[in-house]
Parts: C-alpha cells; sequence; structure tokens
C-alpha cells in the first residue's frame, strides 16, 4: 500500500477509502500501489528520493456534487486533498500533490465542455477537457471562436488557467486567468460558490466576471482555497488574417530601443505574443569564433562587430498581427515606420494567413498555437532528435517575471547566465524572454531531469534555489514553479514581513480549519501542518 | 443557469462508448491511439515521438508505431504505465486497462505479416 495520509492511521484511511467507494463508485478509487504510482510527477527533481512528493490514494469523481462528498469525507478524516485537471503541468509538478500523502483529487472524468458561444464569445468548460478536447468539440460544431493554447496541447484550460498559464494571441486572451469570466468552486467545507455572474440566479457566465462586491476568483488560483469544478472563458472571435513579420536590428544595445517600440505596439493592441530571438547563434554547434568571445566577456562593440560580419542582425522581434487583412498589412506598415528610428533596422514580411483555413493548411502553419490549434510539437525541444542524440527525462522550468525593458533583459541574462555557468550548466548569455503574459517578460530556462542519475537533479535543484535567492536580490520573482520551490518562491515576496503569506494563512486557516485543501500550494501551509511541521 | 449546464452538453466519455460492443479490440484500439497518441505519433516529422523514433532507429524500424511488427503487448503496456524518454506514464483515467487491452491489440496488429 501507498504511504498513509500524516496523521491518519492505516484503519481510519481504510475506513476514508470504503466510504469515498460509496460515494463514486470502487472503481474510481485508487489505492494500489501501482495505481497510486501513476500520480508520480514524471518530471520531480527528487525522483526516487525520500523526499519525492507523492499520494496516498487518488479519487476520480464526476460531477461536482460527488466532489463535495469527497470534501466532507476528507473533512471528517482529516485528509488532505490534491486537485488535478489534466494532470499535465509538466516541469511545474505533474500529477503529483504538494504535500506528501495527499489524496489526489483526479478530474479528468469532469470532461464536459458545457457551452461554446460564437456570438458571444466564450466557453464554459470542466477542469477534465483538454485544449484539444474544447478545439474538438468547436470544429465538430463549426463555432467561429479561436481558443488561446499553450504550447502543449493535453492540458485543460481550468487547470492552465488556474496556474497563471499562458499562451499566444493578444494580451487579454493569452493571460488565461486573465481570460476567466466566472468559476464554480466546490469550498473546503463542502458547499458551493460560484463567481462573476453565476451569482445571480438566472444570470449568465462568460462575460462580466466581478458580479458584484469582492471578486475571490484570484483566491482560488495557484493556492489552496477551493476545488474549481466548472470555469468560463473569453475567447477570441475567428480572425479574417495572421500575419507574421519580423524586425531585426544589428546592435546589442539596440534591444532597449527595440523593447520599447513593441512595448507600444502591444500595449495599444497591435500585436499579440512578440517572439524574441538572438541572431548570433541558432540550433546546433556554436561557432567557435563566437564561444571564444563569450568565453573572454567581450566588449558589446566586439559582439557588435561579430554580428556585423555575420550580416545576420543580432536581435529579432517576431510580430504576430491579427485582424481583418487590410488592417493587418497597415500595422505592420506602421510598426516598420515606427522601428525605423533604430539605425540599421531591416524588416522581413512573413506568412500571410487568412481564414477560414483547410485543415491541411493548418496543420502545414509554421506556429500553429498562434491560431489557436493545439498540438505537441512544443515537445520536440526536449524529445530525441538528430540535434539531441541523448534526451534527458525531463526538465524544471524556472521562470522569472521581469520588467519589459532591454536594460531588464540584460540584467536577467547577467544574473542567471552566472549561475548557470558555475553550475556547469548550459547557458545562453543572449537569451531573451518569453513574452506569454502581457505586461510582463519571463526569463524561462528548462534544468534537466534524470530518473537515473540523481547528481543531475541535484544540480538543477541546486541551481533553482540559487537563481530564485538571486533573482529575488535583483527584483525578479519567479510567476509559476514545481511544488518543490514553492516556499522559497512565496516567501522572496516578502514585502512587510511576508504579510502576503500571512494573510493567506488567516484566511486559509479561517475557510480551511482542518486543513484539507492542497497544503503547501502556492506556499501556503494550514495552521495545522505549520504547528506540527513548522512549515512557512 | 440551469439551461446554460445543459446546452451543448458533450461527454468525451459517451462518444468514446459509443458503439463499443460493435466495434473489435483492434478498432476501438485505434480510437484510443487516435486520441492520446497521434498527438506525438503521427505521421509528420513535426510530431515530436515519430521525429524521436526516427532518430533512435535510423531507419532500422519504423518509426511511426503504427507501422511496427514486433510490438508486444507487455511493451506497449510498459511504455503506457512507466513512460519513455520525455513520455510520462498515462492514468487510469486517462488509459484505461480496458483501452490498454485495445491499444496493445492496435498496435500489434501487423505482427506476423
Amino acid at each position: 500500500m501507498a504511504i498513509l495520509p500524516p496523521g491518519v492511521d492505516s484503519r481510519s484511511f481504510e475506513s476514508a477509502l470504503t466510504e469515498f467507494r460509496q460515494a463514486i463508485g470502487s472503481e474510481w478509487v485508487f489505492s494500489s500501489d501501482e495505481d497510486v504510482a501513476l500520480y508520480r510527477d514524471a518530471y520531480s527533481p527528487m525522483w526516487n528520493e525520500s523526499t519525492e512528493l507523492v499520494a496516498s490514494a487518488a479519487v476520480a469523481p464526476e460531477t461536482t456534487e460527488e466532489v463535495q462528498e469527497i470534501v466532507r469525507i476528507a473533512n471528517r478524516y482529516g485528509i488532505p486533498l490534491y486537485p488535478i485537471s489534466t494532470g499535465k503541468n509538466l516541469g511545474y509538478g505533474g500529477s503529483a500533490p504538494s504535500y506528501s500523502g495527499s489524496m489526489v483529487v483526479d478530474l479528468k472524468r469532469m470532461n464536459k465542455v458545457i457551452e461554446v458561444n460564437d456570438r458571444r464569445n466564450f466557453a464554459i468548460v470542466e477542469p477534465g477537457v483538454s485544449y484539444f478536447d474544447l478545439y474538438r468539440y468547436i470544429q465538430e460544431h463549426d463555432l467561429k471562436v479561436w481558443i488561446d493554447c499553450p504550447d502543449p496541447g493535453w492540458g485543460s484550460p481550468v487547470g492552465n488557467a488556474l496556474d497563471h498559464g499562458v499562451g499566444y494571441t493578444f494580451g487579454q486572451y493569452r493571460d488565461h486567468f486573465a481570460s476567466n469570466a466566472g468559476m464554480e468552486v466546490v469550498l473546503p467545507d463542502g458547499e458551493v460558490l460560484r463567481t462573476g455572474m453565476g451569482a445571480l440566479p438566472g444570470g449568465e457566465w462568460g462575460e462580466y466576471k466581478y458580479g458584484f462586491g469582492p471578486s475571490v476568483d484570484g483566491l482560488f488560483a495557484q493556492a489552496n482555497f477551493g476545488i474549481v469544478t466548472k470555469m468560463a472563458f473569453r475567447l477570441m472571435p475567428e480572425q479574417e488574417a495572421h500575419y507574421t513579420c519580423t524586425a531585426i536590428v544589428p546592435r546589442k544595445q539596440d534591444l532597449i530601443a527595440l523593447v520599447d517600440h513593441v512595448n507600444y505596439l502591444d500595449d495599444t493592441g497591435l500585436i499579440g505574443m512578440p517572439g524574441w530571438r538572438n541572431r548570433l547563434s541558432g540550433f546546433g554547434p556554436m561557432d567557435p569564433e563566437l564561444a571564444a568571445l563569450i568565453e573572454n566577456d567581450a566588449s558589446d562593440a566586439e559582439f557588435d562587430a561579430y554580428a556585423a560580419k555575420k550580416g545576420n542582425g543580432f536581435w529579432s522581434v517576431e510580430l504576430q498581427f491579427y485582424g481583418p487583412e487590410v488592417t493587418v498589412k497597415a500595422n505592420w506598415e506602421y510598426a516598420q515606420q515606427r522601428i525605423s528610428s533604430i539605425e540599421g533596422a531591416t524588416f522581413e514580411d512573413g506568412p500571410l494567413y487568412t481564414f477560414p483555413m483547410s485543415d491541411e493548411d493548418k496543420a502545414n502553419h509554421h506556429h500553429r498555437v498562434g491560431i489557436g490549434v493545439p498540438n505537441m510539437e512544443i515537445f520536440s525541444i526536449g524529445a530525441r532528435s538528430e540535434r539531441n542524440p541523448s534526451p534527458q527525462d525531463g526538465h524544471l522550468w524556472f521562470s522569472a517575471i521581469i520588467p519589459r525593458s532591454g536594460e531588464a533583459i540584460f540584467k536577467a541574462q547577467e544574473v542567471i547566465g552566472k549561475i548557470w555557468k558555475e553550475e556547469g550548466l548550459p547557458y545562453n548569455p543572449f537569451a531573451t524572454p518569453a513574452t506569454w503574459t502581457p505586461r510582463c517578460y519571463i526569463m524561462i530556462t528548462g534544468l534537466p531531469i534524470s530518473r537515473t542519475d540523481n547528481s543531475i537533479n541535484e544540480r538543477s535543484m541546486r541551481a533553482y534555489n540559487r537563481a530564485v535567492e538571486e533573482c529575488g536580490a535583483n527584483g525578479m520573482g519567479e510567476y509559476r514553479a514545481p511544488p518543490a520551490f514553492a516556499d522559497e518562491i512565496q516567501n522572496a515576496y516578502s514585502f512587510n514581513d511576508n504579510i502576503q503569506r500571512r494573510y493567506a494563512e488567516k484566511l486559509k486557516d479561517a475557510t480551511d480549519p482542518n486543513g484539507i485543501i492542497a497544503p503547501g500550494r502556492g506556499g501556503i501551509w494550514p495552521k495545522n501542518i505549520r504547528d506540527r511541521e513548522g512549515r512557512a | 443557469m440551469k439551461n446554460l449546464f445543459y446546452v451543448g452538453l458533450f461527454s468525451l466519455a459517451t462518444v468514446f462508448s459509443s458503439n463499443a460492443n460493435a466495434q473489435t479490440a483492434v478498432e476501438r484500439g485505434e480510437q484510443v491511439f487516435d486520441t492520446w497518441c497521434t498527438a506525438c505519433h503521427d505521421d509528420t516529422r513535426r510530431t515530436p515521438g515519430t521525429a524521436a523514433l526516427a532518430a533512435k532507429y535510423q531507419g532500422a524500424l519504423p518509426a511511426l508505431l503504427e507501422e511496427r511488427t514486433d510490438l508486444t503487448p507487455e511493451i506497449v503496456a510498459l511504455w503506457v504505465r512507466n513512460g519513455i524518454s520525455i513520455m510520462p506514464f498515462f492514468r487510469k483515467t486517462e488509459i484505461s486497462d480496458a483501452q490498454l487491452a485495445d491499444l496493445s491489440a492496435y498496435l500489434t496488429r501487423n505482427n506476423g505479416n
């Protein structure tokens, strides 16, 4: 048998399992070693270590009422619960709990698309619905809306939004939690809460998210105040055109002005996610001349001279234009006029896609998530390939939020690059940020994970911990993280003696006195575990 | 609000189980493959599973799982329940034991041909 929930003896746990089986059917209560092992984090940095975060059992309800009954039983026995949606948050914790001995509440069977409306442009879904499922539903019903996808399509719109996940189109859609338009939540005492217009009998979800009074939706993301069982999302209407064009600048310091121009375009609503790239090196082995310049900490002028000799520019940004064909072309013209103020800037017209588009043409689109078509192409980065003949078994994502300025990018490159170099990890001194979340940049780096060589995992954890600390000292905090690092990250947000964490703990203790829901999620621990284990 | 929850009600499970009895294990297994495997293992180089197997086998074996003639139920179960390389394992709420048996029937259908 798998481990017991802390503080629960085997006899009580067996009684609880019996009650869970009566509540949802024995087929959907998983307690054998073989079944519980499927709830491990496949990319755990503590794989096979005594510290690995593992579940005691799992339950898979099909309805909100079953979730309520599970929460009531868990309260009676003091069993911590850890909800997952599709369980594919790989690199950020997967399907494993944030506190060993928790019982996973696997919501995969709650897989109903409740409504997709292409007149008012929203969807309402359950947590077990994946991006693939929602896309399939929209296609089968010939609905004229796009979803905003993260890179892996097997994730859940609900689960992704609740971990502050992100995508690729306009800012109001690619921040997936911001596109929330009302949710249904089972609270720690088993009651059901609906937010937004769902709180009004006869009201309709999907548009206005605030309802009246305090908006509590934020408590249910990256936290442990309830189990979300339905969620509404604002969707983008199907676009007439997608135009992808590139601006290139020749010198290192040109990044500062280019970021400012791109901020204007993004904040004005003219573009979707800007795609930054350093053009000194591509995939494959690094040019020895460039490697020598990096090793010798060459000056900006020396790097600029190298870039000029290669003739490929220093930085580029790929701009995504959405809208009518005439509009996207005009917006690209405007962007070129604006960016031309940078001496030596050059421009490349990209492909112009128009819609509706055949399935064959969608399959050939150069970046399918950019047009709301979920896929799994992102795994090509880590999977075995001709470029990567000896892949690792997984990765951790280190993802620091930085301000949107060229200066901040240079600073992040310096801080993170120094740690990676000292730890013997591959690093790129010209790493560029991801821009999924509007109004911020994310310096994201993958750290390797092995299921057979713990020294690789130890090095990745050491680098991660150092990065949290040293980025924190430079004003950079993480937006999302594997559970192993949640406490350290939460504690780095330390204004006024960690009032953010202490306030969340007050709310936690008041609303979840038995500490049932996801202890440790977001670095928030209930009083019983804080007292018993000194967690904080 | 009540209507809201019943408009467009759609259950993957319902679709999945429809006509289940009339289908063979191989046919059901093909559905499992289409639902869970094709996104990484279809016949384009842009799918990471196919690309990974092409790099691994260098032509000695087909990169497409559906073209293999040497798979056994045991190896299919090992991959699904233990994962391999960066592919994680699948829970029973995703691929049940019965669906795993069907998937094995599909992926071993060419053996001996």
